[in-house]
């Protein structure tokens, strides 16, 4: 066992890239379903828009990395918002619910299918987007950084990550205190009250599942930066749910909520993946009972054994409170 | 009084079920039909295996390919056996072959993806070969979801299939009929597991996620008691199947009594259910994988046989034994819904909880059913996807969501709406291929969903009234 590869594998998850992407995504999920109420299952689905926005604008199309970003920043997501909310907003939360998760099979299946190879790449996606980006590095490629966690490219994708992290958190902060935040609230606590007000609930709705689907995509974005593809495989159903998760955990309805839910969703599967994977390979762990392909599907396994126990014994997370706003408040 | 009626219900329901299965027994017993050789034909085979790290050579089941012709329509489709062997009869002409890579198990990919479909001239007498180079590639998602790179950098060996030309049959069927076959066929197994996902949304409000783990459970299951065996002896398929009804309804009802009673006693909201069932999905699935691996199987029993040729379509006899199976037993479960006491229960509470209640129906009782039929019936639909295509981790997964949208088609938590909703969906999805790839038909049946929300939200046989 290699204490010090178990430290360094953590301490990237506490803080790390995947964690900048699932904080963004969860950020969004939480102006989502923490703020508005809206139960968005196809947060994977605005993250692959980010992905494939600035992938295919650069890849497929050949324009500007810059035109690249507005697309799969603002035009995309926009996009998703309207044809998943335009005709489930009016209607009870749960069929949302399935036409985002039917979206994300949709997503899957047009993705990955070979007669549109020459827009998406297929399965094999598109990469080689991201040229650009790397340009403009102040970081040596061969260099280590921060106390040795991180290389150069990887650097560069973390150091915009927490910028943006920072910047975003601030932006949901300040629209949460504002007039608008509060009617977002005021829907998710009684939609009809709202309306009786002369809000226009269903509008109010499609805004914050536009707006939080771009912090999604920004998420999905810089993901698609920092591995230098775009994948399908990376955007699967199952990735919403390490948002959701995130989110959980965090605190619902939390502005520090899902950054916090974030850090230790990915210090926690950071960790157990090194150590599981340590076992395997020093032969703690014989072959016959986990091999290396199944460590990668642990970390799915404690996904659902996190959703199922915290909606169950603490669906207010660590920040959150009962009082404001909890999964179950039995 | 009320109860000795239910326990009588509930024996005739026991009684249809055992009919149902006898019904299994004689169709899948049935010998398979004589090929239609006629002149002047030909036909594409080959045989799709690939190496193994180990170099081992492993057949490829379960891929699907499609054969279209210059104006392409398609003329033809295969599902490669547990050999990897595949055929396609076709009239002479130029044809382009497919191979349906969202069929490949995971973990294998085509070495070359631009030269899919593959031109192919059957000409009399002549004999051609194609290929379709297979490479171990982009490991199984759970593996690869954390970094693109894990994903692209690993490779293996490549090995080639061949697709040998040979003269043989020639066919009349009418494409359009065969698809409304196909479509009816699989629309019917849709039904069959859906009818759970309906009464449990109707009479508790759950919209419960993980019931496509339970058709995965019934086809994973099969395999176990059919192909791996217990204690060296393997069950045939159809006494399997008994078992695997009764396993598959008792594990539902378990869960219902360990998990879901326990939270509606707490008083858990809807969105907290909600969230727990895709957590115990994904949980379930990701064990399944596990143990089961990411490669496709099938099973020992039914798996190629010779189609009937028809005239307008063909037909395979196992897949008229499912049809005739799956009818049986929806029109079992709609007259018991309709005519049995427990039935108009069931109804009831959908309709109504608080009043069923007050009349006296012991409503946790009848909910105790609903997820022990349910489950068993999304197990016997299991067990029939596995015989018509191919047993995967994740294929209850995708059936959920055609489930999703046959019940919302039909109206969510009616129980006809869902047997009706379902069957249209069926016929949709492989008519659908009339215009889009055969690859992308599940997305016509979903983008219905999606216009289905937006024009008719309570669904066809639902009632309108204010949602939301």
């Amino acid at each position: 066992m290699d204490l010090v590869a178990i430290l360094e594998n953590t301490a990237r998850g506490l803080f790390g890239e995947q964690f900048i992407y699932f904080a963004l995504a969860a950020i969004g999920l939480n102006m989502h379903y923490g703020y508005t109420g809206l139960l968005n299952f196809g947060q994977a689905v605005f993250m692959a828009a980010g992905a494939y926005g600035l992938s295919m604008a650069v890849v497929t199309l050949g324009l500007n990395f810059w035109i690249g970003l507005v697309l799969g920043i603002v035009v995309f997501p926009l996009i998703l918002a309207l044809i998943m909310g335009v005709p489930t907003l009016r209607l009870r939360a749960d069929y949302l619910a399935i036409v985002t998760i039917a979206s994300s099979e949709m997503f899957r299946i047009i993705a990955r299918s070979p007669s549109l190879d020459r827009w998406t790449g297929s399965s094999d996606g598109l990469t080689a987007f991201a040229n650009d980006f790397y340009d403009m590095s102040p970081f040596q490629a061969g260099e280590r950084y921060f106390f040795g966690l991180f290389i150069g490219n990887q650097m560069w994708v973390v150091l915009v990550g927490w910028i943006l992290l920072a910047i975003v958190v601030t932006l949901v902060w300040a629209m949460m205190r504002s007039p608008w935040g509060r009617v977002l609230r005021a829907i998710r606590e009684d939609e009809d009250a709202a309306r009786s007000l002369g809000k226009n609930a269903y509008w109010f709705k499609m805004q914050a599942l536009m707006l939080g689907g771009m912090f999604g995509a920004l998420g999905g974005m810089l993901r698609a930066i920092g591995t230098q593809s775009s994948q399908p495989q990376n955007f699967i159903t199952d990735v919403t749910f390490f948002a959701w998760v995130a989110l959980i955990l965090g605190g619902v309805a939390k502005i520090g909520g899902p950054v916090l839910g974030a850090a230790i969703l990915y210090g926690v599967l950071s960790f157990t993946d090194i150590v599981l994977r340590q076992m395997v390979e020093s032969g703690i762990i014989p072959n016959s009972i986990m091999d290396g392909t199944q460590v990668g599907q642990v970390r799915f396994m404690l996904i659902g054994i996190g959703l199922v126990s915290l909606a169950i014994l603490r669906p207010q997370g660590v920040l959150g409170t009962k009082e404001e706003m909890a999964l179950d408040d039995h | 009084m009320l109860r000795e009626q239910t326990l009588m219900s509930r024996a005739g329901n026991c009684i249809r079920a055992g009919m149902a299965i006898a019904a299994v027994v004689f169709l899948l017993a049935l010998p398979s039909g004589p090929t239609h050789a006629q002149e002047g034909g030909a036909e594409v085979k080959g045989s799709l295996t690939y190496k193994d790290a180990s170099g081992e050579k492993i057949a490829v089941e379960g891929v699907v390919f499609t054969a279209n012709d210059e104006s392409g329509s398609q003329a033809g489709t295969a599902t490669s056996g547990t050999d990897g062997s595949w055929l396609i009869q076709l009239p002479p002409g130029t044809y382009s072959v497919e191979l349906d890579v969202s069929t490949l198990p995971d973990g294998v990919v085509l070495k070359n993806p631009d030269k899919n479909p593959a031109e192919v001239r059957l000409v009399e007498g002549n004999s051609k070969s194609s290929l379709f180079p297979l490479v171990m590639g982009s490991a199984a998602p759970a593996a690869s979801e954390d970094s693109g790179a894990t994903a692209s950098e690993s490779s293996g060996d490549v090995v080639e299939t061949t697709a040998t030309v040979n003269e043989s049959s020639t066919s009349g069927n009418i494409r359009v009929i065969q698809l409304l076959v196909d479509g009816l066929k699989l629309g019917l197994i849709i039904a069959m597991c859906a009818i759970g996902l309906s009464l449990i949304y109707g009479t508790t409000g759950l919209t419960n996620f993980a019931h496509g783990e339970a058709v995965t459970f019934g086809a994973v299951l099969g395999y176990l008691l059919n192909v791996t065996g217990v204690f060296g002896f393997r069950i045939p398929l159809i006494f399997a199947t008994v078992v695997i009804v009764v396993v598959c309804g008792a594990f539902g009802g378990a869960f219902n009594k360990v998990v879901w009673a326990r939270m509606r006693r707490r008083g858990s909201s809807l969105v907290a259910a909600l969230v727990v069932s895709i957590g115990f999905s994904i949980l379930f699935r990701y064990v399944i994988l596990y143990f089961f691996g990411g490669r496709a199987k099938r099973f020992r029993d039914y798996q190629i046989q010779e189609q009937w040729d028809l005239g307008w379509f063909r037909l395979a006899p196992k897949d008229l034994a499912l049809m005739v199976v799956s009818l049986v037993v929806l029109i079992g479960v709609a007259s018991g819904l309709q005519f049995t006491r427990m039935g108009k229960a069931m109804r009831a509470v959908s309709d109504n909880r608080d009043l069923a209640e007050s009349s006296g129906i012991d409503v946790e009782r009848v909910i105790a059913l609903v997820w022990i039929f349910g489950s068993a019936l999304a197990g016997l639909g299991g067990v029939l996807f596995g015989v018509t295509e191919a047993i995967s981790w994740e294929m209850g997964f995708r059936v959920l969501l055609l489930m999703f949208a046959g019940v919302t088609l039909g109206g969510l938590g009616t129980a006809y709406g869902a047997l009706f909703g379902s069957i249209i969906v069926g016929v949709f999805i492989q008519l659908s291929t009339l215009v889009i790839p055969p690859d992308m038909k599940n997305v016509g049946a979903l983008l219905m969903l999606v216009v289905i929300l937006l024009v008719r939200p309570q669904g066809l046989l639902g009632r309108s009234e204010r949602i939301g």
